[in-house]
């Protein structure tokens, strides 16, 4: 089976699904002749022309709020926010608009968009360039967020949510882009919105992850398994909608949950998994349900050892694994 | 129609800007059934029968006159909370307009969801009104970006009041319009206050048409009470887009015969000799007056469209009052196109309990969402 990094398996998603449907466009900074600043639409410029991969202005809020027009009139438009860290000037046409255009109509309109963004740190970002922004977007009804670990799952998610008929957030961690490679079969296949994945089966302690913290929680678990602990982790893939049951199975096989985020700890997405399972799950625990996150500052600072004590990694996850099979 | 002496005068008035007799009067039937249905709003929220009005009153010659210019079902129009009569030019009806009053279960608009004055409609093209302003600017654009992109000949407008016209969204907006040459209008409806705050404090260098310069496209400032100067500059600004040339941004000047909405006093900000004077804009009386001054709208005329426009605010007025209200076992529905209950049902809080939960006899007061998320 070929194998991908994980940024050419987005491309590759990208170029399938427009040359499938000719409906699809892309829009966003620098996504033409460049191809993107991490090169995500090379080459589609040139393969689909201007008027289906266009380079805007520096205006964030047009990006999305004209995506917002153009899936209203018949199109299926692929944003890109060249950071998530530059999506505020947008929250507005995100939140008030493209999540609450079909509720509020009562089914006259839906939005079948996409919004692509690279997002996260420990990549010499700093404040501005590594932010995690999914629990904003998480919070609101109407929006769905994807955040994929794997090529596999980048490719078919990426599908999925270019097919859905509701607006799709799609946050793809910049540090994965080259430095994960993966199977990609060749040809059609898709993985559907809203389904977990448990990506390392275990007994002891249920480890919850998305994202760039997914690939860590797996090198924690092989890290506290020649320890003798056995941890099962689950990559939930869609934030929103939830997997909740495949969550909740797991947390009562396991009894133990650690829910992995690489944002702020307060107010974090994984704030409201460690609330569902303590809420749902209460029962089959055998500890506290507790979270590894970044800490409570407003930004990922720049210099390395003030980057490196910010970042959950895998050492720190295997920590708090200790910690919570030991309880 | 049957030309008569006196309608020769009339076709004189039409043939300036290619209005047949007949459209003439449709207009003016629109222009006299957003009044009627708006003052009929005021009385039901005076009677205690609606919680809330925002209106469209001193608008409505400008909203027929510019919307007529597009073509109904084709071209689009992002309107904004005063779009009454923008709304019934494209083809809304008075039950549409007043069950959105009442926020029935039949609201075309929203279903009952959204506060008074945030129209919509699918069937007409006309997208749907949130509450933060300008926002459905950007939203045009879009839709002539597809225009433009699906070769469909499409016009789209977007349309709000000066004071919306200094938000961000409208920059960004018309920047990109002009730089792809979009099919788009932009009309500002000028009344001359946001709220409360006049013209002169919302808007530098006096004038939101001259701001079109910047973008290298045509401003266009047009008198908001002359129904068909605003048709005229419509339809130049529509002839303009289908040819591929570009956006076009119309200013009209029109007042604000109301507050700005039932919760508003506007007597604290203006006087009473403004308002006196302002009067004098109302597009209503100078329209009547145009067209029996060209014969068009003949006695008979002006009695039988009466009687329709009273007869058609009658009708929707009782219909709303018949219609019920929304389910709230609707009120999960369409967050997304497919069903979905939400991660947990409510009553919130109440999870799927363990085995022995579900058959103890201690099931508290919210056992309904115990035994649902059980199932």
């Amino acid at each position: 089976m070929p194998t991908r990094t994980f940024i050419e398996a987005i491309r590759e998603g990208l170029r399938e699904e427009m040359a499938r449907d000719e409906s699809v466009i892309i829009l966003g900074e620098d996504v033409g002749k460049k191809g993107g600043v991490f090169l995500a639409t090379d080459g589609l410029w040139g393969e689909f022309g201007d008027e289906r991969v266009i380079d805007t202005p520096l205006s964030e809020s047009q990006i999305i709020g004209t995506s917002i027009g153009a899936s209203i009139n018949g199109l299926r438009p692929v944003a890109e926010i060249q950071f998530a860290d530059f999506i505020f000037p947008a929250f507005n046409q995100l939140i008030s608009e493209a999540a609450r255009m079909r509720y509020r109509s009562n089914n006259g309109y839906g939005l079948p968009m996409t919004v692509r963004a690279p997002y996260g740190g420990g990549v010499h970002g700093a404040l501005y360039h590594s932010q995690s922004v999914e629990a904003f977007f998480t919070h609101i009804p109407g929006l769905k967020v994807v955040i994929p670990s794997t090529p596999y799952d980048a490719k078919g998610l990426l599908r999925s949510s270019i097919r859905d008929e509701d607006p799709v957030l799609f946050f793809e961690h910049k540090k994965m882009y080259r430095s994960v490679r993966g199977d990609v079969p060749d040809g059609e296949f898709t993985v559907p919105l809203g389904k977990a994945a448990v990506t390392h089966p275990g007994t002891q302690v249920t480890v919850i992850a998305y994202g760039l913290m997914a690939h860590y929680a797996l090198e924690a678990a092989d890290r506290v398994a020649e320890e003798g602990i056995s941890v099962e982790v689950v990559d939930l893939r869609t934030l929103r909608p939830l997997d909740k049951e495949t969550v909740l199975d797991s947390v009562r096989k396991t009894g133990k949950c650690l829910v992995v985020y690489e944002d702020n700890r307060f107010g974090g997405y994984g704030a409201e998994v460690a609330a569902i399972v303590a809420e749902e799950a209460f029962d089959y625990l055998d500890g506290p349900v507790t979270r590894i996150a970044g800490p409570d500052v407003p930004g990922v600072p720049y210099n390395h050892a003030l980057e490196d004590w910010f970042m959950v990694n895998p050492e720190k996850i295997a920590d708090s694994i200790r910690k919570l099979a030991a309880y | 129609m049957a030309v008569t002496s006196r309608a020769g005068k009339a076709s004189h008035l039409g043939d300036a800007v290619g209005l047949s007799d007949a459209e003439l009067l449709e207009m003016f039937r629109l222009v006299a059934l957003a009044r009627a249905v708006d003052e009929r709003m005021w009385i039901l929220n005076r009677a205690g029968r609606i919680p809330f009005v925002i209106s469209g009153q001193g608008h409505e010659g400008a909203q027929v006159g510019i919307a007529w210019a597009l073509e109904k079902k084709k071209d689009w129009i992002a309107p904004f909370y005063r779009s009454i009569a923008t709304c019934l030019t494209f083809g809304m009806s008075a039950r549409d307009i007043l069950t959105a009053q009442y926020a029935t279960a039949t609201d075309p608009s929203s279903g009952g969801r959204q506060m008074p004055g945030h129209y919509g409609s699918h069937e007409h093209n006309l997208v749907s009104v949130s509450s933060p302003v300008a926002t459905q600017l950007l939203h045009a654009v879009g839709i002539a970006l597809a225009a433009k992109i699906r070769k469909t000949g499409q016009v789209a407008m977007t349309t709000m009041g000066e004071g919306s016209s200094n938000q961000g969204d409208v920059h960004e907006g018309l920047n990109f319009a002009a730089i792809h040459k979009l099919p788009f209008i932009f009309v500002v409806e000028n009344n001359g206050y946001a709220i409360s705050v006049p013209m002169a404090r919302q808007v530098a260098g006096s004038s939101v048409w001259e701001r079109a310069a910047g973008y290298g496209i045509p401003g266009v400032l047009v008198d908001g009470s002359d129904v068909l100067a605003c048709y005229a500059a419509s339809q130049a600004a529509v002839a303009r887009a289908r040819a591929g040339e570009g956006p076009t941004l119309i200013e009209a000047k029109v007042t604000r015969l109301t507050a700005h909405s039932s919760d508003d006093q506007q007597t604290k900000y203006r006087s009473e000799e403004e308002l006196a004077s302002e009067k004098a804009l109302d597009p209503l009386p100078l329209f009547r007056a145009q067209l029996a001054d060209a014969g068009i709208l003949t006695p008979e005329a002006e009695a039988r469209i009466a009687a329709e426009v009273t007869a058609a605010v009658d009708d929707a007025t009782e219909y709303s009052e018949s219609q019920p209200d929304p389910d709230p076992s609707t009120a999960m529905k369409w967050v997304f196109a497919e069903e979905w209950p939400g991660e947990t049902p409510p009553p919130w809080g109440m999870g799927a309990p363990a085995p022995h939960e579900a058959e103890s006899e201690h099931l508290g007061p919210g056992d309904e969402g115990i035994e649902r998320s059980a199932d």
